[in-house]
């Protein structure tokens, strides 16, 4: 019996965090995760390149298949994401320049935020169909929204506090991030 | 004074070891964390994924490096990525034909080596401006580096998540696994672990330097 798109929403959501427990799109969690106010919009922009990525990588896959020409998907996948990445940069310097400009330098950077490529990846080695695809994408995304905004609340509360200077900057971030995990762990089964 | 000439003069040394040591791309940049974290449950995924991303580094920067005067400046990035992807389908394509077990264990990491952003941020910030020589020598240190960091990840979880080293074990059988350390949670503990080590050397060496300046 094929999953159902529920359950794999719910899954990429929580269980299979892709963040805390799949170790994708780091770069832009240690990154971004200093405000909540960058934090959000970047989660938000992030999921929906996931989303166009994910469609468009489906229909490639599609259309590869029929050719036989497999070799070329990672490179066609690659593509398509820096293509989409560009798009939603126009459309949004376009109708909403406000947004645009406090997204700034991690707009173009999301080409090469993993968690993209990952949803692309895992689509087609899972074989998921279309709808099983948009809710894949869909999970993911917003997994990735709630692991970067709840890192970003504790490290807002963090400044406040009084921190051994050893500990300052990335190896604490870690430890932080390693905690969290664990705590994402609970929801191991959940979504089957 | 004959200064030695040729690959192994003091330039080219000093780019390799900026890589291994000064610069290390997973104890000091901290990049390319998602493969890091991911694929070191034990110590000989961290070798061979440290291996792949060696040579599609090497490889990449060699081959930006020859095109750079080519490569017009609005689609470098582009450019660099798709020679990226193409060694990174080569090396998937190899490690499939090699190990079909060890494609299993590192799954789609393989593929994901093209977003890994030590490879962009040396194509980008050295390659592009460096004669190919110089730029796959300093390729080739940090590859080194990111395979030292990774090596260092995989033993220290291998032993404490499983109490084995590369498959052989090490404290018998009575030994209870430490389970969380090869679980998801342990990679973020052993690489914060890992830092906070390398940030107390690094203060103790600026307090002695301190202290020896005061005393001067």
């Amino acid at each position: 019996m094929p999953e159902s798109a529920a359950s794999i929403f719910i899954n990429a959501l929580l269980a299979n965090n892709f963040v805390l427990a799949m170790f994708l799109g780091l770069c832009p969690f240690l990154g971004v995760s200093n405000k909540l106010e960058t934090a959000f919009p970047m989660g938000v922009a992030t999921t929906f390149v996931m989303f166009v990525a994910s469609l468009c990588a489906f229909g490639l896959n599609l259309l590869l298949s029929t050719f036989h020409l497999e070799f070329l998907r990672l490179i066609s996948y690659i593509v398509i994401i820096a293509s989409s990445v560009q798009l939603v940069e126009m459309v949004l310097k376009k109708y909403s320049p406000t947004l645009f400009r406090a997204l700034g330098i991690y707009l173009p950077l999301i080409t090469t935020n993993c968690a993209v490529l990952g949803v692309a990846l895992f689509q087609t080695a899972r074989d998921y169909d279309f709808v099983q695809s948009v809710a894949f994408s869909l999970g993911g995304g917003a997994g990735f929204m709630l692991a970067l905004v709840l890192m970003a609340s504790v490290r807002e509360r963090l400044q406040l506090s009084d921190v051994p200077a050893v500990a300052q900057g990335t190896a604490l971030t870690l430890m932080l991030a390693g905690i969290l995990s664990l705590a994402f762990m609970g929801f191991a089964g959940l979504g089957g | 004074m004959s200064q030695p000439s040729g690959i192994l003069s003091a330039r080219n040394w000093d780019e390799l070891m900026e890589g291994i040591w000064r610069q290390n791309p997973v104890f000091v940049m901290v990049l390319g964390m998602c493969p890091a974290l991911a694929v070191t449950v034990s110590g000989i995924n961290g070798l061979s994924m440290g291996i792949a991303t060696t040579f599609v580094l090497v490889c990449s920067c060699g081959l930006v490096s020859l095109l750079r005067k080519l490569i017009p400046k609005e689609v470098r990035i582009a450019t660099y990525i798709v020679i990226i992807a193409t060694f990174v389908t080569v090396v998937d394509y190899v490690i499939q034909a090699v190990s079909l077990a060890l494609y299993d264990a590192l799954g789609a990491f393989i593929q994901l080596i093209v977003v890994n952003c030590v490879i962009l941020g040396r194509a980008e910030a050295h390659a592009s401006k460096n004669t190919p020589v110089v730029a796959m020598t300093n390729a080739f240190g940090m590859g080194i580096g990111f395979t030292i960091g990774l090596l260092a990840l995989g033993c220290v979880r291998e032993i404490l998540g499983a109490g084995t080293l590369f498959g052989v074990s090490l404290f018998g059988a009575n030994f209870q696994p430490w389970v969380v350390m090869v679980l998801p949670p342990g990679g973020f503990f052993v690489l914060g672990a890992w830092l906070l080590l390398f940030s107390a050397l690094a203060r103790r060496k600026q307090r002695k330097l301190t202290e020896a300046a005061q005393n001067a």
